[in-house]
């Protein structure tokens, strides 16, 4: 079932620069998907698209029936509770420690006390950090603190994960541990992943539905286990 | 309930927030304590003059005296004729044997000299007391009283109860500009301080932003702080204003100087004034506060 569509979007900033060209492109329900591509090539944008960040100049983004171009500003945050977002930089809260990191999530949308506590800690024990709960991210190692991310992105149960580069700052061992529980969270929850990334080695090895996007274009689009590494 | 849930969240933070930027917290709340101590000074002076005019209204009387030459029908006619003045409210006549009367049982001195008048020897004058609905035009109506035939001279106190108004008046209006000025600055200052709670909760915000908070929820905590601002700075004015007006009016015994100028008494007057302090606080909070989150906050 088809979970993300894009219809002709087009992105120009009003620098004038156009990032995204007339791009049409489909992700499925519970699909994990990785974009790649070079500097400048538009993986950026797309994915600022995906949360609505940005908003297309052009073309329709439709996101499980919800056409997410047609969403006002004040209705932004609707979207917003329907996905996680993992970032390269983690963005945690450095005052707060890892259980609180994750709870502000719930605390932020206004969900109930006796809520957020459950799901708080089914959240840290799926990323594996159980035994760090009152640790402070200046504590933990990189792998770790973009786990506290990850859960703080899925303790919501979102239908959507949306990854920016989630293993740019880690070492290639780290890197794989993080798209392994990426995958896991994948299929065990049903979430659908989209994952931005430049790390070939990862996107060679988990041979997944992979968006290949070339100067604002759209390169290729491989099918599960389709992708053999080209240079972009 | 979602609704109270992010009010009591954001009622939390701003309280934290408030300690966080403590140094800068505690100008915004000096400033407020300044503008509110002036507000509250200007209520007190224009609640005592608002006071002090209508009791005038009520006390204030002309005082014609009319000519010994007149006879009786000019003397009856006289009252008709006050009466058709503009802003005359009341007229009585008081005759010069009252007069007598009166002064006789005032004073001993009064007494012995004026027992031995009779009627004829009499040489007070009959006189009208006149009051007035509008104070501010006392003096033209003295005028067109004094200007009638049969009237000698007219007295209302003249000199002193224009002073008096004028001064008041003055008063009213200087405090008026400060507070307006001071209420313009302490915003300035709200507003600064919020800027930097939200530039010091920039990653909290983003990060609120990404996981789905609404604008109100990301708002309500710097309106919340600002509000909290207000309410902290308006308890010294309250309690100066209780405290310092009781004592104000215990050592002048409730009057200014003279009689004339009676103060208000204390209760309810003061507590009705710190409610309008505290609201006037909370409101410049909210305001200054509202204008930072639209400015910086882009929500």
């Amino acid at each position: 079932m088809e979970f993300i569509r894009f219809n002709n979007v087009t992105k120009q900033y009003k620098n004038g620069v156009v990032a995204i060209y007339d791009l049409n492109l489909s992700i499925e329900k519970g699909d994990f998907c990785f974009i790649i591509g070079g500097s400048g090539s538009g993986k950026s944008t797309l994915i600022k698209m995906l949360y609505r960040e940005e908003k297309p100049t052009r073309g329709e983004i439709i996101i499980g029936g919800l056409k997410v171009n047609k969403l006002r500003n004040s209705n932004v945050y609707k979207l917003r509770r329907k996905l996680g977002i993992v970032f390269q930089d983690y963005r945690l809260l450095p005052k707060s420690n890892v259980y609180e990191n994750v709870a502000f999530a719930l605390e932020a949308i206004g969900a109930k006390k006796k809520e957020i506590r459950p799901k708080v800690l089914k959240a840290i024990e799926l990323v594996g950090l159980k035994s760090k709960l009152r640790d402070y991210p200046d504590n933990l190692s990189g792998g770790e603190q973009q786990r506290v991310a990850i859960a703080r992105a899925i303790v919501n149960e979102p239908k959507l994960l949306i990854c920016d580069e989630p293993t740019g700052n880690l070492d290639p061992n780290m890197s794989m541990e993080i798209v392994d529980l990426l995958e896991e969270i994948n299929k065990k929850e049903g979430t659908t992943v989209v994952m931005v990334t430049h790390d070939k080695v990862i996107v060679d090895k988990k041979k997944k539905h992979v968006i290949a996007l070339k100067e604002g274009h759209l390169y290729k689009d491989y099918k599960e286990g389709e992708y053999i590494d080209e240079v972009l | 309930m979602r609704f109270f849930r992010i009010l009591g969240r954001s009622i939390r933070d701003a309280f934290k927030s408030v300690g966080r930027n403590f140094s800068l917290s505690l100008a915004s709340i000096s400033c407020i304590i300044v503008t509110l101590i002036i507000v509250a000074l200007s209520i007190v002076i224009t609640y005592n003059v608002d006071n002090f005019s209508s009791e005038l209204k009520k006390d204030l009387t002309i005082v014609a005296f009319v000519s010994n030459e007149a006879d009786k029908t000019d003397v009856e006619k006289l009252e008709s004729d006050i009466k058709e003045i503009s802003n005359v409210s009341k007229v009585t006549f008081k005759s010069k044997s009252e007069i007598k009367e009166e002064m006789m049982q005032e004073d001993e001195a009064f007494l012995n000299v004026m027992k031995q008048w009779d009627d004829e020897e009499n040489p007070l004058q009959n006189t009208y007391l006149i009051k007035v609905d509008d104070i501010e035009k006392i003096g033209e109506t003295a005028t067109a009283i004094n200007n009638l035939s049969a009237i000698d001279t007219v007295k209302y106190g003249e000199g002193m109860v224009d002073q008096l108004v004028t001064v008041f008046k003055v008063a009213q209006r200087v405090s008026l500009i400060a507070v307006i000025a001071l209420v313009l600055m302490t915003m300035f200052l709200i507003v600064n301080t919020i800027k930097l709670t939200i530039f010091s909760r920039k990653r909290e915000i983003s990060i609120m932003r990404l996981v789905g908070a609404s604008n109100f929820a990301i708002k309500i905590p710097f309106v919340v702080e600002g509000m909290i601002l207000g309410f902290l700075g308006s308890l010294v004015p309250v309690g100066l204003l209780i405290y310092g007006y009781k004592a104000l009016y215990s050592y002048f015994g409730g009057r200014l100087f003279t009689d004339i100028i009676k103060l208000v008494k204390p209760t309810p007057f003061i507590y009705y004034a710190s409610i309008v302090v505290v609201v006037i606080g909370i409101v410049v909070g909210m305001i200054g506060s509202g204008r930072a989150v639209r400015k910086y906050l882009k929500v």
